[in-house]
């Protein structure tokens, strides 16, 4: 973790401050509340961890603070400002020259997230040529230099080769050169290592993390694993059905987990401490639908904690510590959670009616 | 190489469609040797000596090699009608049909490969309902339809094309392209609204690919998006059917250079079918199969160009 250094005497103000954002899509089945007042800010130099399942939202809260969601049928309120900037009420035209020039983004598979058809090379230059005004050698020159600092061997003969004749981490190395190609002051990387090897994840993960220190850059790193923010982000943003249902620094959210969802995601990692075979706690039941989600907590049909307010009021963030904020009338670790988990083996189930047996209680009670 | 990898398949195709070729006319009921002689000059012994004379008392294997044979040095026999070398009138009519052929397919990407990007790129819009419904219409109006509606309108009304006839490219090139022009629309119009609708469908797919959302994270604008970087993997489908196509555009001409009264193959090939000229019919029939064999390989080789996964197949995997 690196500390603020602020260079361009503009130190205070955020790189990135997201502000009550909302994304609704209008579909058939009715408006999907896709991302629901989400609040969040980065400054330069930080990583900012999104974590959340599939279906949580996150994609589409990376979509919508880069501006790229189609305009039909997509209701969008709150603001998203890039050094002062609303981005918002951007047009394309004007966002064309933040994108790639100051705000940039590498996606899940690298093999899709290149053109399959056109070297290497012309998919480096081409963000050169827009934004730099490079072109030919100086812009091949700069490619190579690119290529070198991501870690690709034999850069220079990698600039004539297409997409499919390099290796899953390989290609991921050259969407983040890329990415970094014209030096952004914000990277957002969606899920950057979940289609790669687990060998190769952990060489992605330094590349962008060395990366960002080169460049005091700000990351947002959005993933379903907490295990690959865990070391590298400096505050970690846990979402659920479209909401920041626990926000904390790093450290404090893996000592002081508060959200009851934060603590199954903790459980559904595998140790190395624990014997082979043992069963993973998994959270039951799914992600709940954005389509009219009612009231109460979404995450309440799925939680140990669950009690009848649970049901009915929606919890809010509320801060415990010092940057520390969940969304929860029962936290975990409070004599309020503690109470209500003890209520709930008692009566074998929770006030949503799961089942709760002794077995999951045990997993849940090692973490209290 | 991948073109010589591809050679074998060809090869073994050709010799398929010559086959084909043979057997097809060969095995049709009616003795030729009554057609060349007429029905009042047709003695036992006449007959016997023209079979004899033309060799059709073969067995069928010993008649294909020979005629293939002779075919491979480019004589297909003499026509049983006019007794005209059967190459010498295809020389003479290929250019034709080709021109129209070609000329066609030029017309039909041109319009297509513009309409169906913007249809793609406003998929769902007014725009693209508009396009789709033309398209649909264009397809359901035979070709020969369309031919008399151009007739109509750019001959008689406007008269500024000519209706019917044809002059050589090499007599005056001008005139050429406005004989060929009305005949390679009427073909084109079919031609277009499939590729049309191939391509939209093809590029809605691709623009919502994920190398596009990073082209335009990268701050490329939305025509470079579209020509550079949409444009060539959308249009395998396009090339594929345009070269299949390559057969309704022979078929079609059958009829188009009939209407506009054109000394092209299809015509050719239709007047030696009324006649049962035998050798003409056969001698068509392969240098047409050929044409279209060859234009498909053609394609295919072409595929490696806008794919490089498919020439580079071997090597792909190299870390």
């Amino acid at each position: 973790m690196t500390t603020a250094r602020p260079l361009d005497g503009r130190g205070n103000e955020p790189l990135l401050e997201v502000d009550d954002l909302r994304t609704y899509f209008d579909t058939p089945r009715g408006v999907v509340k896709a991302v629901d007042g989400v609040s969040l800010r980065v400054d330069r130099g930080k990583t900012l961890g999104i974590v959340g399942e599939s279906g949580s939202g996150k994609t589409v809260l990376s979509r919508s603070i880069m501006n790229l969601l189609p305009k039909n049928n997509t209701i969008r309120e709150g603001s998203v400002r890039f050094e002062g900037r609303e981005l918002t009420t951007m047009k394309n035209k004007e966002m064309r020259t933040i994108w790639g020039a100051e705000m940039a983004m590498i996606l899940q598979d690298p093999m899709t997230s290149l053109n399959p058809v056109t070297k290497i090379g012309d998919q480096i230059t081409e963000s050169l040529g827009i934004h730099l005004g490079e072109k030919g050698k100086v812009a091949k020159a700069h490619a190579v230099d690119l290529l070198k600092s991501v870690g690709i061997p034999a850069a220079e003969r990698r600039l004539g080769e297409y997409p499919h004749q390099l290796s899953g981490g390989m290609r991921q190395r050259v969407t983040i050169a890329i990415a970094l190609a014209c030096g952004p002051k914000l990277l957002v990387a969606d899920e950057p290592t979940t289609a790669l090897d687990v060998t190769v994840q952990r060489q992605i993960l330094d590349l962008l993390e060395t990366q960002q220190h080169e460049r005091n850059m700000g990351l947002i790193i959005i993933t379903h694993d907490l295990g690959v923010v865990a070391g590298r982000a400096d505050e970690i943003a846990v979402m659920y059905a479209g909401r920041i249902v626990e926000r904390a620094p790093t450290r404090e959210l893996f000592a002081r987990t508060r959200m009851p969802y934060t603590e199954g995601l903790l459980k559904s990692i595998p140790r190395l401490h624990q014997p082979s075979h043992t069963r993973l706690a998994a959270i039951p039941g799914r992600p709940p639908d954005l389509v009219d989600p009612g009231p109460g907590c979404p995450f309440a049909p799925r939680c140990n904690y669950a009690q009848d307010k649970c049901l009915t009021e929606t919890p809010v963030l509320a801060p415990h510590a010092a940057g520390h904020e969940a969304a929860c009338h029962f936290p975990v670790g409070t004599t309020a959670g503690q109470d209500a988990l003890a209520r709930n083996l008692a009566a074998g189930r929770t006030a949503a009616g799961t089942p709760l047996d002794s077995s999951t209680a045990i997993a849940t009670a090692g973490a209290a | 190489m991948y073109v010589l990898r591809r050679l074998p398949s060809l090869l073994a195709t050709l010799f398929a469609v010559s086959l084909l070729t043979f057997l097809m006319t060969s095995l049709l009921p009616g003795d030729p040797a009554l057609q060349i002689l007429g029905a009042e000059n047709a003695t036992p012994e006449a007959i016997a000596a023209v079979r004899a004379d033309l060799g059709l008392d073969d067995p069928l294997p010993v008649r294909y090699l020979h005629w293939i044979g002779d075919a491979l040095t480019g004589d297909f026999g003499r026509s049983y009608r006019t007794n005209e070398p059967v190459s010498e009138a295809i020389i003479d009519r290929l250019p034709v049909t080709a021109e129209i052929g070609i000329l066609a397919i030029i017309i039909a990407l041109l319009v297509a490969i513009p309409v169906g990007m913007l249809s793609a790129y406003r998929a769902g819009t007014r725009t693209d309902k508009l396009i789709s419904s033309t398209s649909f219409g264009l397809l359901a109006v035979p070709n020969f339809m369309v031919a008399i509606f151009l007739i109509l309108i750019f001959a008689v009304w406007l008269g500024v094309l000519p209706a019917t006839g044809w002059v050589n490219f090499t007599d005056n090139p001008v005139q050429n392209l406005r004989s060929a022009l009305l005949p390679a629309l009427s073909l084109a119009i079919a031609e277009m609204a499939v590729y049309t609708r191939l391509l939209r469908t093809d590029m809605i797919g691709t623009l919502q690919q994920d190398f596009v959302t990073m082209a335009r994270v990268k701050g490329v604008s939305n025509r470079r998006i579209l020509f550079r970087h949409a444009l060539r993997p959308s249009s395998f489908s396009l090339m594929t059917v345009a070269g299949v196509q390559v057969g309704a555009i022979i078929g079609g001409s059958v009829v188009i250079e009939t209407l506009f009264a054109l000394p092209g193959v299809g015509r050719l090939l239709l007047e030696a079918v009324l006649v049962r000229d035998l050798l003409m019919v056969q001698g068509v029939a392969l240098v047409i199969a050929v044409s279209y064999v060859v234009v498909n390989f053609t394609v295919d080789i072409l595929y490696s160009y806008l794919d490089p996964r498919i020439s580079h197949g071997r090597s792909a995997a190299r870390v």
